[in-house]
């Protein structure tokens, strides 16, 4: 059988070479190669116009007013963004920033928080050691609750200097009134969210700091066992809406994973969906308001019903 | 002066965003009003010279004949974002370098922190809870600050400075808003910060948070100041003096709305639901340094008693 098949092989061979001057290595050509590898060498100095860069990247970088426009347009994430904006728009005075810096710094938050939950467990048990361990073992564990923290202050600051800017140049006004209402529950959201996560290192500061804040949802009208009209409509403390809350009715390991699961899911999630109204709106409604051309007084317009 | 009490607070870790909100407010606040009587300046010139209104291109940022109206996104905006980017994260590192997160002991219940505060933007809540009751301070005024804020545009019926800074043309609004944030809630959140110690009793800059201090103050209710002890009378009485808060108020809000030629110009503007809607909201709002007033200078404690609620 073994001298049978060397026979076979060496049968092919000769035939192969018999018919391409001798040269042929296993039925190919050694100089085609060559050719086709130097071709394939040259091409890598020039990476922009193979087919796997074109894929990726599509257009042009240069700077042609084309390929600026397309660079922005035919990006998923840059697309948020007109392709061109009032020269005035840029400017830092007029808009402090303060916004894209929210925006940014909930894109920190979300990411810290992610590599955060990777070492955290939302149970009496474990999670103040959790936070002992990250601290203490953790590599960069520290600087990465740190951050977090920091981060979620710096986020409740820019979101307020955010509405200060748009109140105080009046950019609530026609056509942005739904968008204000938009930011005004991302602001809500931003404090539940800081909130939420004060509870979870599930140390005295948190647990005192949701203690004072939940007891004020027991003085709920209605729906609280000590506001008015409570204990009429039958609230006590196992069934109002601080009992919903906390998932009992004192800050204990249910309030722990209640918080955990609208800190990171919940909350990120809703303000996630109204970030995407919020920005949609600014596009629709025209883009950023200004600097815009002021307008006076004798220029108003009767109006019309 | 207890310099080490005062430097122990400011320089608590989770204090630092209102001491940084201590020198952004009032530098935000410098920087936007500049910007605004630069323009109200404009204006003037624009309001004095019909001609000027017609060719000038209102705005205070330069501008020459031949310059583009628009720029590209790219790289005129996004080096800025990307800029900005990079700055607030090194900003983030190096504050997150030198200083730790706080963490305390383990939560124990049977321990409780004197004092035990919320978190520092929710401050202004638990300070409002010195002179309310909780229904009011922690359920009804946050949700009225909420429903406020939203109301602004739908109730703002003034067309003009919309897009650009300026004060001359919205004294009204500006002057509501920097009311509402800046003294009300931004120096509440101070106050209950800095100055509220254990027992939640006030503590100036300085003083040492004195854990034994002892407060004989006796504060009183209304009725019991001026001597009425029926339930049932002093009930209507609380009523009275509510409802007679609401209407003075609304006189004075109203006068304010009344007092220039443009005021009554803007509110001749607004539908009567928009005119209720403010009433009611400035009215509340109001009614916060009223309370205040009248707890901190007469020690008075509740305005008004019924077996359900008090105010």
């Amino acid at each position: 059988m073994a001298e049978q098949t060397t026979k076979t092989t060496e049968q092919a061979q000769s035939s192969n070479g018999a018919s391409g001057n001798g040269k042929r290595l296993f039925g190919i050509d050694p100089d085609a190669i060559k050719a086709k590898a130097t071709e394939d060498i040259n091409a890598l100095k020039k990476p922009t116009r193979t087919d796997l860069y074109k894929s990726i990247f599509r257009v042009k970088h240069d700077d042609t007013p084309r390929s600026r426009t397309l660079g922005v347009l035919s990006n998923v994430f840059l697309h948020l963004h007109p392709a061109k904006i009032n020269r005035d728009a840029v400017a830092y005075n007029y808009t402090w920033g303060m916004g894209g810096i929210s925006f940014y710094l909930f894109w920190v938050l979300t990411w810290t928080g992610v590599l955060l939950m990777f070492y955290y467990h939302p149970t009496k048990v474990q999670a103040f050691r959790d936070i002992l361990y990250l601290e203490h073992d953790v590599p960069f564990g520290k600087l990465l609750r740190n951050m977090h923290r920091w981060g979620a202050h710096a986020m409740v600051l820019t979101v307020w200097l955010h509405m200060y800017r748009v109140f105080l140049t009046g950019s609530y006004k026609k056509p942005r009134q739904f968008n204000w209402m938009i930011g005004v529950i991302l602001l809500v959201l931003t404090l539940l969210l800081s909130f939420t996560g004060y509870l979870l290192p599930d140390d005295q500061l948190g647990f005192w700091a949701v203690t004072v804040g939940t007891n004020m949802a027991r003085a709920t009208p209605l729906l609280g066992h000590e506001g008015p009209f409570g204990i009429q409509l039958g609230m006590t403390a196992y069934n109002d809406v601080r009992f919903a809350l906390l998932g009992g009715s004192i800050v204990d390991s249910n309030a722990l994973l209640r918080a955990y699961i609208w800190h990171c899911v919940a909350i990120p999630g809703f303000a996630a969906t109204f970030m995407i109204v919020h920005f949609w709106r600014i596009r629709k409604d025209g883009g950023i308001s200004g600097p815009a051309p002021m307008m006076l007084e004798k220029e108003i317009k009767p109006l019309r019903r | 002066m207890d310099w080490h009490q005062l430097w122990t607070i400011i320089s608590l870790p989770d204090n630092i965003p209102i001491v940084g909100l201590m020198f952004l407010i009032p530098f935000y606040t410098w920087y936007a009003f500049r910007q605004a009587f630069a323009n109200d300046r404009l204006i003037d010139q624009l309001d004095a010279d019909p001609e000027m209104a017609k060719t000038h291109h209102r705005k205070t940022q330069p501008y020459q004949k031949g310059w583009a109206r628009e720029v590209h996104v790219w790289p005129y905006l996004l080096r800025i974002e990307f800029l900005s980017a990079i700055i607030v994260t090194a900003i983030l590192m190096v504050w997150s370098i030198t200083l730790d997160a706080p963490l305390e002991e383990p939560a124990n219940p049977t321990l409780t922190m004197n004092p035990s505060k919320a978190p520092w933007y929710f401050l202004g809540l638990q300070e409002m809870l010195v002179y309310f009751d909780p229904w009011i301070a922690g359920v009804l005024m946050p949700t009225l600050i909420i429903i406020g804020l939203i109301a602004i545009p739908y109730i703002d019926t003034n067309p003009l400075g919309n897009g650009y800074y300026t004060y001359k043309q919205r004294r009204f609004a500006i002057w509501t808003f920097l009311f509402g944030f800046v003294i009300l809630w931004c120096v509440m959140v101070v106050i209950g910060t800095l100055i509220r110690g254990p027992g939640w009793m006030w503590f100036w800059p300085g003083q040492t948070w004195d854990h034994n201090k002892l407060i004989f103050e006796v504060n009183r209710d209304l009725h019991e100041i001026l001597g009425i002890t029926d339930p049932i009378l002093y009930g209507i009485f609380g009523f009275l003096v509510v409802g007679g808060f609401f209407l003075i108020t609304a006189f004075g809000i109203h006068k304010l709305m009344t007092l220039t030629e443009f005021n009554r110009k803007i509110l001749a503007r607004m539908t009567l639901l928009q005119y209720l809607t403010m009433q009611v909201l400035l009215i509340t709002m109001i009614g916060l340094p009223a309370k205040m007033a009248a707890r901190l200078l007469f020690r008075i404690k509740y305005v008004w008693v019924t077996p359900w609620f008090n105010v």
